[in-house]
């Protein structure tokens, strides 16, 4: 047991972010915010397997040319991810423990299913970075068509894409997945204004459907790709087996 | 009209518990919750039996002693209303009742459904007060506040304290009482003065107390008997943010 009757120590600024409810909270959301941020840019460089073959090659071949700064952004985005996901942990298991005998009968009013599952979905979307990673960065999982090179010589990311969600396995996965992130970022994206106190009742009426626009935005722009490749809109160049 | 109930017993802080079985015969609409369980123990009385325990104090939804789970809701199904303004016109003949004691760590149970709330108490110990020299009564209007200012301070105090918030909160949280409490102070400006060690403090004291942690799940102002809105979370979060380089001299 905890010695509850000591007087409170005013800790140090350090202290007050990582061990209090409170500054955990504001961790969770920052980090959360950087992947947010990386979700959102992701998407917008994605997209441009819609202008064709030469544009995503070359957009590919632009995140190489910054060298050192490709590295350093990814290990920010690494740093980030730990961060948000041991908090995560980390916070499940105290909530968990504040409440040791569970009621037998519980009844949700207001909190969202979306809110409500975020450790789950959180970890459905840990899996799916850990799979896409390996699929399309380390390209561990199919290296049968991920060595490519297009006209110019440049390694072609397009026609990677594109022979990769033919299968119907691996883009059944994506949109699985990719509904799981858009349902994360639904609790997500809300939740971050009322733990950096940008919430008021007025704000929040708009917050709520502007949150959920937002989340079917970037399910609609990602699961547009594999779509678009099954349906035949998005097809291979001329000479790619 | 007649009921089916089922009711966490235990002993003491140290026993196990169970939910026991009662029907609550001949039950007038027109009571309340509270009384209907006044009904339901005379009879065990009359059998010798013992009595179930809970609390209650005021019965008119202004103290903040009542504190039960009912139907898996705190204070039951009626919004902004306590256990004890809860009236059975509410529920339906032949209708089954589950009754629970608020669960969370940092509130321990004394006996069947009373719960120890003076997790509570440190916490406002912590700094949920403004320190001034006692004397004469101050001139009513000797600091002017404007009306939003009052009015926003009020609607934070009128927190009774009861726990509900907790109770509901899927993580036993207590940032909607804490919240409460320092968005009530942080509002005027006598309490202005202390803001920052205040809202540290008391954040220190309910981490320590074995609170769970606000995922933001907005069931504490659903059971709140008193609708305090989770607006002044918000500004907590706010006040806490500003006070992160806060020292105490």
């Amino acid at each position: 047991m905890q010695d509850v009757n000591a007087a409170p120590t005013t800790a140090s600024m350090p202290a007050r972010l990582l061990n209090r409810s409170i500054g955990k909270k504001l961790l969770m959301s920052l980090s959360g915010l950087v992947l947010l941020g990386y979700v959102v840019g992701h998407l917008i460089g994605n997209l441009q397997i819609f202008v064709g073959q030469n544009a995503l090659n070359a957009y590919a071949v632009f995140l190489r040319s910054i060298g050192a700064w490709l590295w350093i952004i990814r290990a920010f985005l690494l740093g980030m991810l730990i961060i948000h996901v041991w908090f995560a942990v980390k916070l499940y298991f105290e909530n968990r423990s504040a409440r040791p005998i569970r009621y037998k009968r519980k009844v949700y009013q207001e909190a969202t299913l979306s809110s409500r599952t975020m450790i789950w979905t959180g970890i459905g979307v840990f899996l799916f970075v850990v799979y896409h990673l390996l699929h399309f960065t380390f390209i561990v999982t199919n290296p049968q068509y991920s060595h490519l090179e297009d006209a110019l010589g440049r390694h072609d990311v397009y026609s990677m894409v594109i022979l990769g969600f033919q299968n119907y396995l691996i883009s059944a996965v994506y949109l699985v997945s990719i509904a799981i992130v858009s349902y994360h970022l639904v609790h997500a994206a809300k939740s971050m204004f009322q733990t950096w106190g940008l919430n008021d009742t007025n704000f929040e009426k708009i917050l709520r459907p502007a949150t959920v626009i937002f989340a079917w935005l970037i399910l609609l722009g990602y699961i547009a790709i594999p779509i678009a490749v099954l349906a035949g809109i998005v097809k291979l160049p001329e000479g790619v087996i | 009209m007649n009921l089916t109930l089922y009711v966490w017993r235990q002993k003491d802080a140290k026993d196990k518990g169970y939910m026991e079985k009662f029907d609550a015969k001949d039950i007038s609409p027109d009571m309340s919750f509270l009384e209907m369980l006044d009904v339901v123990n005379e009879e065990l009385e009359s059998q010798g039996k013992d009595p179930i325990a809970f609390d209650s104090d005021c019965r008119e939804g202004i103290c903040g002693m009542c504190s039960l789970n009912i139907n898996g809701v705190a204070h039951g199904p009626e919004r902004a209303t306590a256990a004890c303004q809860l009236h059975m016109r509410h529920f339906k003949d032949g209708d089954t009742i589950y009754i629970e004691p608020w669960r969370a760590r940092a509130f321990p149970v004394v006996k069947d459904l009373i719960v120890d709330r003076s997790a509570f108490d440190r916490i406002i110990e912590a700094g949920g007060y403004i320190s001034v020299g006692t004397g004469g009564a101050p001139d009513a209007n000797a600091i002017p506040i404007s009306k939003d200012d009052a009015e926003t301070a009020f609607d934070a105090a009128a927190c009774i304290g009861c726990g509900a918030c907790v109770a509901a909160c899927k993580n036993a949280s207590a940032m909607l009482f804490v919240a409460a409490k320092v968005s009530h102070l942080v509002n005027l400006p006598q309490g202005k003065v202390e803001a920052k060690r205040r809202v540290v403090n008391m954040v220190a004291q309910m981490d320590k107390e074995g609170f769970g942690n606000c995922t933001n799940y907005y069931e504490c102002q659903a059971a709140c008997p008193k609708e305090i809105s989770v607006k002044f979370i918000a500004q907590m979060n706010r006040e806490y943010l500003r006070s992160l380089r806060y020292k105490d001299k």
